[in-house]
């Protein structure tokens, strides 16, 4: 049984977020271990693992990025764990000088925060255009089905993936004591 | 971490299941009746069990209000805040040793083992002592063995620390139902009857652990959404920084330096406790303390304060801040903030918390008792009694194995709803390899050395094969308390593999059972015992009462048969008051009782009639 199967779904890969919810809840109730406290250890143990699976699910389902992934993943797709390595060919020129800002910084150059707080909104705007893009690739995938389409989208959550690298090791020198953001 | 190890408690099943808050300062104890949750008073009629335990010189274990008496008078047999070196290194308390009066024993490398006197312990062993003592105030208020328990524990606590917890639970005789996130629990209380929808943030801050978490309340279900924290934040850290001023003042007034004087420290300790408690309500107050004959006293204003614990304060919003940002929300999506802990009495921290939620705090629930309310609460829920309530907690840290290059690669993400699980293959490096180890951590920074090592997990007993022939399965399961339990599988031949947990701080499964094995025997002799005891007290006292009424003129009214009735049940009685079964000391009590109804009346008719008698109308 897969992810969506457990919600009852198909596989899609645009969901109702609030009817996601409401079912999270609702199999919750069910399988809780709270439900199975004082039952035998048998018992308990199933509702341990079976609220797990439902948890994991969920926190798969949830996330547009996890779903489209876990989704690539059931249909056969290599989604490469590897962290993006190769510079998007389009990015080259930006990351070269992000590069540069970022070593800038780290040597103790404060000038070098300036051109980093630009880069940073620079890079957020991509991924937001990048996500508006990835709505209407799941959109046009739910309707065809047609592997191509998944295909697309695997090269656009590299790019996503990588861009998010980027913007966490900038913040990361932007607020040296913070946790970086996810 | 936890393993296939359980006390078999028998048939204990529907006895009452009562919620504990197992806090730094004070430790309290709450179970749930019809009208909601209620804390269980003490013999003395106080709520709060101060956790402080003290091994006095004559072998007793004594805790709460009267270990506190002690810890003046013999600082060296007596040990507070406990729950600070819970699951905890001796390296990782260094910094504690400087302000704690903590004396570790020698040979504390594996396990920390702390001396009160000639007494050895460690800290669940201690912790385990604060339990049994609310573990009999809760069998003394409510009439029956209490066996099974909720305990609470702060959000942010790893595994080790809750493993520790739920060490000590056992130790004390109760099988821990659940560990529940403190902050948690208190949402619980609020939610019981406020609001059945939106999104609360709360934020506690104790006697030494600060926890904020944020849930989204949906029509009885709970769900963290997220939680951020400090184990070692909380007002304790308050009293050390007035406690240095005053040590500094002292040594320049008297010319002498008191530091090192167990009970004079303690004695200030105590001073500065009330100074600051005042402060939460007055403009200014003083410092005052007498020691040997010589007096200190020290003006301080709110003011003064502030400044002093402003630093302390501002440690609590870096964690907030991460909080909602983890929360995938903004501040401003954020209903109602609620209020949890002793400390978020002092006006500043009220005021930082309203700031940054931009909402005012809520503080209807006493701070002190709302933790212990929500335990109850949730034993209600696993016990059946709650039926429409559901907890879904997450896990505050992220696990993690060691991978090539001391890399910790992440394989269950903070903020994971519990239970929580994840799956990894393993196979061997080199041709007929048997063991492969594996080291868990947990922690969110990238490399092995900046996270906490949670255990090493063996896998043992493999089949001989070429490298990387071998294939097992390891699945990691965040359980309900947030304990990690480890099961693998070799994926060849469908057999369960064998694991051996090193777990790296705290007790091995064997020492755990060796005291459980000698506290439960006695907690259950104690509590035989003491039945027996207060059905001698009961007998006592009716055979008093029944002594005195012979020489009452009701007695020459009953007759023979009466008479005789009586002193049979008297005499059976006195036959079962040195037996050591205490049903059997009640069942001759009530047949006293019984045998004696038409004395009773009779006595009180004659009693009536004498009144009357003397009335002048």
């Amino acid at each position: 049984m897969d992810h969506f199967q457990l919600f009852g779904l198909k596989r899609r890969l645009s969901l109702d977020a609030a009817g996601l919810q409401e079912r999270f809840y609702e199999l919750s109730r069910e399988c809780h271990p709270d439900r199975y406290a004082r039952r035998p250890a048998g018992e308990r143990q199933k509702a341990e693992q079976a609220s797990a699976l439902l948890n994991d699910a969920y926190r798969t389902l949830r996330d547009p990025i996890s779903r489209a992934e876990y989704l690539l993943k059931q249909e056969g797709f290599d989604i490469g764990e590897q962290r993006g390595k190769d510079v998007p060919p389009e990015l080259l020129e930006e990351v070269f000088e992000l590069n540069m800002a970022l070593e800038g910084l780290r040597g103790g150059d404060e000038d070098a925060r300036g051109p980093l707080e630009e880069a940073r909104r620079r890079f957020l705007e991509m991924r937001c255009e990048i996500d508006t893009e990835l709505g209407r690739l799941f959109q046009q995938y739910d309707a065809s089905g047609d592997a191509a389409i998944l295909q697309q989208i695997r090269g656009v959550l590299n790019r996503r993936r990588y861009i998010r690298n980027l913007v966490q090791e900038v913040e990361k020198e932007l607020a040296p004591s913070g946790q970086p953001a996810r | 971490m936890s393993q296939v190890f359980e006390i078999d408690f028998g048939d204990h099943r529907q006895s009452k299941l009562v919620g504990i808050d197992l806090g730094t300062t004070n430790s309290l104890v709450a179970f749930l009746d019809l009208t909601g949750p209620k804390v269980i008073p003490g013999p003395e009629g106080e709520k709060l069990v101060p956790s402080i335990v003290s091994w006095t010189s004559d072998g007793r274990f004594v805790v709460g209000n009267e270990a506190r008496r002690l810890l003046i008078d013999q600082p060296e047999r007596t040990v507070y805040s406990v729950k600070r070196l819970m699951g905890r290194g001796l390296a990782d308390i260094q910094d504690e040793l400087k302000l704690f009066p903590f004396r570790i024993s020698p040979g504390s490398d594996s396990v920390l083992r702390l001396e009160l006197g000639e007494k050895v312990l460690t800290p669940p062993e201690i912790s385990a002592q604060v339990l049994l003592q609310l573990k009999r105030n809760a069998e003394a208020f409510l009439g029956e063995a209490v066996t099974q328990a909720v305990i609470t524990v702060p959000a942010y606590f790893n595994d080790a620390q809750r493993q520790a917890t739920k060490d000590a639970g056992r130790i004390a005789g109760l099988e821990v139902l659940r560990l529940v996130n403190e902050p948690t629990a208190a949402s619980l209380a609020y939610g019981l009857d406020t609001r059945n929808s939106g999104v609360v943030a709360v934020y506690d801050l104790g006697g030494g652990t600060f926890d904020i978490s944020i849930l989204r309340l949906d029509d009885g279900i709970f769900e963290v959404l997220a939680t951020n924290g400090d184990t070692h934040l909380g007002g304790d850290d308050i009293d050390n920084r007035l406690i240095r001023i005053a040590l500094e003042d002292i040594a320049g007034e008297w010319g002498e330096d008191i530091s090192r004087s167990g009970p004079a420290v303690q004695l200030l300790r105590r001073a500065v406790i009330e100074a600051k408690e005042q402060l939460s309500y007055l403009p200014f107050t003083s410092i005052q303390m007498e020691y040997r004959g010589k007096k200190y006293q020290r003006q301080i204003t709110r003011e003064l304060f502030e400044s002093l614990i402003a630093g302390i304060v501002d440690r609590t919003l870096g964690p907030c801040r991460q909080c909602i940002q983890d929360s995938g929300l903004s501040v401003e999506q954020i209903d109602e903030v609620v209020l949890v802990g002793g400390s978020t009495r002092i006006p500043m921290v009220r005021r930082a918390v309203e700031t940054l939620f931009k909402a005012k705090p809520h503080t209807e629930l006493n701070p002190d008792e709302v933790v212990a309310l929500g335990a109850a609460v949730q034993a209600g829920i696993l016990s059946g009694d709650v039926e429409d309530h559901l907890l879904l907690d997450v896990t505050p840290l992220s696990l993690g194995i060691e991978t090539m290059g001391g890399v910790a690669s992440k394989l269950i993400h903070r903020n994971s709803t519990i239970p929580a699980s994840a799956t990894e293959a393993f196979t061997t490096a080199v041709d007929g390899q048997r063991n492969v180890l594996i080291h868990v951590l947990q922690g969110e920074r990238e490399l092995v050395k900046d996270c906490r090592s949670l255990a090493r997990f063996e896998l043992k007993d493999i089949e001989p094969l070429p490298a990387g022939a071998a294939r097992i399965e390891v699945r990691f399961l965040i359980d309900a308390n947030g304990i990690l339990n480890v099961s693998a599988r070799d994926q060849r031949t469908g057999k369960e593999q064998s694991v051996e947990v090193k777990p790296s701080y705290g007790l091995t499964e064997e020492q755990v059972e060796a005291m459980i094995r000698e506290s439960v025997e006695k907690a259950e002799e104690d509590f035989a015992e003491r039945q027996v005891r207060e059905a001698r007290l009961e007998a006592d006292a009716i055979l008093a009462g029944a002594e005195k009424a012979r020489s009452n003129d009701a007695w020459m009214e009953l007759n023979d048969e009466e008479r005789a009735a009586i002193s049979d049940a008297v005499n059976q009685l006195l036959l079962a008051y040195h037996s050591s079964d205490h049903n059997l000391i009640r069942a001759k009590i009530h047949e006293l009782n019984t045998a004696t109804l038409q004395l009773a009346e009779t006595m009180m008719n004659t009693a009536v009639k004498a009144a009357l008698k003397g009335t002048k109308l």
